[in-house]
């Protein structure tokens, strides 16, 4: 239906992140890949089938956020195709379908099931009750794509994190219906697109902290009720260190990050390291800090996405290919990711085994070069969408010339 | 070498002259910057705007910008204020870069030839308000904002971009002090009507009474301080006002 022309054009920025998301007691798991979502029981180690009652494909283009609520009962998928969809995560038929009129970016869930709020390309956020149609706006972040959105642990507030390296805290209001207005703070000191934010707390301390990843390499702590930043922690200099050839330092971009539960400790990926930081923050020094860096050997294994439950950490590597044949994704777990004795599993050791790396991965292995290629398209397509466009001055004055309003002097 | 001849200066007055900065009416606020945005409030140099209170040896910062005028224009409100308000410091903020130009000239010019140093508070930044008040402003720093006479964006397809709407009265919210007050005016009926709806709609605005806006010197300033509000008086238009006070939220 689409010209062809323009297909080509669009191809670099349809490039499509594989997802991955892990039911907050491991007993599921989800994989998206393009406009493919694909779900494995690991209670009966088996296969899910989706149920959608409107039609047959579910998602009809990339899939660009998943998350399962946190208490596990529901599970929301979205992206290009502009549907959001709501499953029940124990049934896993679709319960609702609402209709964006835009293509959405980020998805978040009230903690206590009653809301899911949804953003676009257009820094909108919009919320929906769970038996509704249709999604008002709730807030909105002028013209900037929103990246991530997050509920506080404590559901006071929702926060929005965008390309504009803003991240804002409104008070989520006890009528959501009718707008969050009141903002309690802005995290402002990223310097390049905020790609995403993470609650982390230890179970001593009631309070919690924000962190965030982005693009200008970074992962920093922040107080969101004062909106003041904590600590920085450069993450560059882990991905310039282990490839040889990089002599000077260059800017990488933080792709996913999240908090292990009843810890300290975040897990970081970053968009040119084959492996997984870990991050530990030290919640009454305020301080975010190194603390391990983890290998993926034996393959080019570049995170996509990251996923944690309890103690185990689920990542996937992978995209969707931009044109019409499948995308790949590969999935790798690391056990006891808090503890000295953290592990790589190796496939046979993984919860659900082949069965499991069969239905997620499309099928049990992939290609090194498959692999190479998509990380590097992942990696174009996320900056020409998030980076700002810097034009030389030249340029701009060229791009000026086609306008014809302009009045001359004298 | 000496010689101050600054072709776009009034000989006679040492004042820049408009029709050298002359500017289109319109700059479109969706198009992404290529100008200097501070990271956040902190970051923000006040020693180049009012260099006579903070020098650069990073002294403590007391003082801190209470007035903005959201498109400023060519300046005619903030010199207006600088006079009512003497002891206090106020921003500018302006879209398009020759405008801004000019308004910076004007306030060197008149920083030098005026002895009481009103015109010491008053500055002017080039930016664009719509995306970026947060990284200007902190929680609760403004205690007046100023919208005059803003771009009326005609279509209904445009008014997506006008600069007043309940999503960004969020930020002028935040900015806002409890108490501020945010001054609207236009002689577009319309938009009149749209702004004093928007701000009706706003959980956390509310209007001023007809007592309060009288005994408020700044009101009639609305009208008679800019080059805009001078133009529609002498063509005999009508105004339309919409002044709201910040309150705190009422749910």
């Amino acid at each position: 239906m689409e010209e062809p022309q323009i297909e080509e054009q669009n191809k670099l920025i349809d490039v499509a992140p594989a997802l991955i998301s892990v039911h907050p007691s491991q007993k599921s798991i989800a994989v998206t890949v393009g406009s493919d979502l694909r779900v494995f029981n690991l209670i009966d180690n088996s296969p899910v089938t989706l149920v959608d009652e409107s039609n047959e494909s579910f998602h009809k283009d990339s899939v660009r956020a998943i998350r399962y609520s946190a208490s596990g009962k529901l599970f929301v998928s979205t992206g290009d195709d502009k549907l959001v969809k709501i499953w029940s995560a124990e049934s896993w038929r679709c319960l609702n379908t609402i209709c964006s009129e835009k293509r959405v970016t980020a998805v978040a869930i009230s903690h206590d099931d009653s809301y899911v709020c949804y953003a676009d390309k257009f820094g909108v956020v919009w919320v929906v009750e769970l038996g509704g149609i249709k999604g008002v706006s709730l807030l909105s972040h002028y013209c900037s794509i929103i990246t991530s959105l997050e509920f506080s642990p404590d559901g006071r507030y929702i926060l929005s994190a965008d390309r504009d390296f803003k991240i804002r805290v409104t008070v989520f209001p006890e009528e959501p219906l009718q707008g969050a207005h009141e903002i309690q703070s802005f995290c402002l000191g990223h310097t390049e697109f905020v790609t995403c934010i993470a609650f982390v707390s230890s179970p001593e301390l009631t309070q919690s902290y924000l962190m965030s990843g982005s693009g200008d390499s970074t992962v920093r702590l922040w107080d969101i009720t004062s909106g003041s930043l904590l600590d920085t922690c450069e993450v560059s200099t882990v991905a310039g260190h282990l490839e040889s050839n990089e002599t000077e330092q260059t800017q990488v971009t933080v792709t996913d990050l999240c908090a292990i539960p009843d810890s300290s400790l975040a897990a970081v990926a970053i968009q040119s390291f084959q492996g997984i930081l870990l991050l530990s923050c030290d919640l009454s020094a305020h301080t975010l800090s190194i603390t391990k860096v983890i290998q993926i050997p034996g393959e080019s294994f570049i995170p996509t996405s990251i996923s944690v439950s309890t103690s185990t950490l689920w990542m996937v590597s992978g995209a969707s290919s931009g044109s019409n044949q499948p995308g790949y994704s590969r999935v790798r777990v690391i056990s006891c990711i808090e503890s000295e004795k953290s592990s790589i599993l190796e496939d046979e050791q993984i919860p659900g085994g082949a069965k499991l790396l069969e239905k997620l991965q499309g099928k049990a292995s992939i290609e090194e070069s498959v692999m190479i290629a998509a990380s590097e398209a992942v990696r174009t397509a996320m900056s020409s969408l998030l980076m700002k466009k810097q034009y030389s001055e030249e340029k701009r004055e060229f791009r000026k010339r086609s306008r014809n309003d302009k009045k001359t002097i004298n | 070498m000496e010689s101050e001849t600054k072709p776009t200066f009034s000989k006679s007055t040492g004042l820049p002259r408009k029709r050298f900065y002359r500017a289109r009416a319109h700059s479109n606020p969706l198009s992404d910057s290529h100008f200097p945005i501070p990271i956040s409030p902190s970051h923000l140099d006040f020693s180049l705007h009012f260099p006579k209170f903070f020098g650069a040896n990073n002294e403590e910062v007391s003082k801190k910008a209470e007035f903005a005028d959201i498109g400023c224009g060519f300046g005619g409100l903030l010199i207006s204020l600088a006079t009512l308000f003497p002891d206090t410091l106020m921003i500018g903020m302006e879209l398009r870069d020759k405008v801004t130009e000019y308004v910076k000239e004007r306030i060197l010019a008149l920083r030098k030839s005026s002895s009481g140093g009103q015109y010491e508070k008053v500055s002017v930044v080039r930016t664009n308000s719509m995306k970026y008040i947060p990284n200007y402003f902190e929680k609760g720093q403004l205690s007046k904002m100023f919208f005059l006479f803003p771009d009326p964006h005609f279509k209904e397809k445009n008014h997506r971009r006008r600069v007043i709407s309940v999503d960004l009265l969020d930020e002028y919210a935040y900015v806002l002090r409890a108490g501020g007050i945010i001054y609207t005016i236009t002689d577009v009926e319309e938009l009149g009507e749209w702004m004093r709806s928007c701000l009706e709609k706003h959980p956390m605005f509310e209007s001023l009474t007809q007592d309060e806006l009288d005994s408020d010197p700044v009101v009639e300033l609305l009208c008679s301080a800019t080059e805009e509000g001078q133009k529609v008086a002498r063509n005999g238009g009508q105004t339309f006002r919409a002044v709201f006070r910040r309150i705190a939220y009422v749910s």
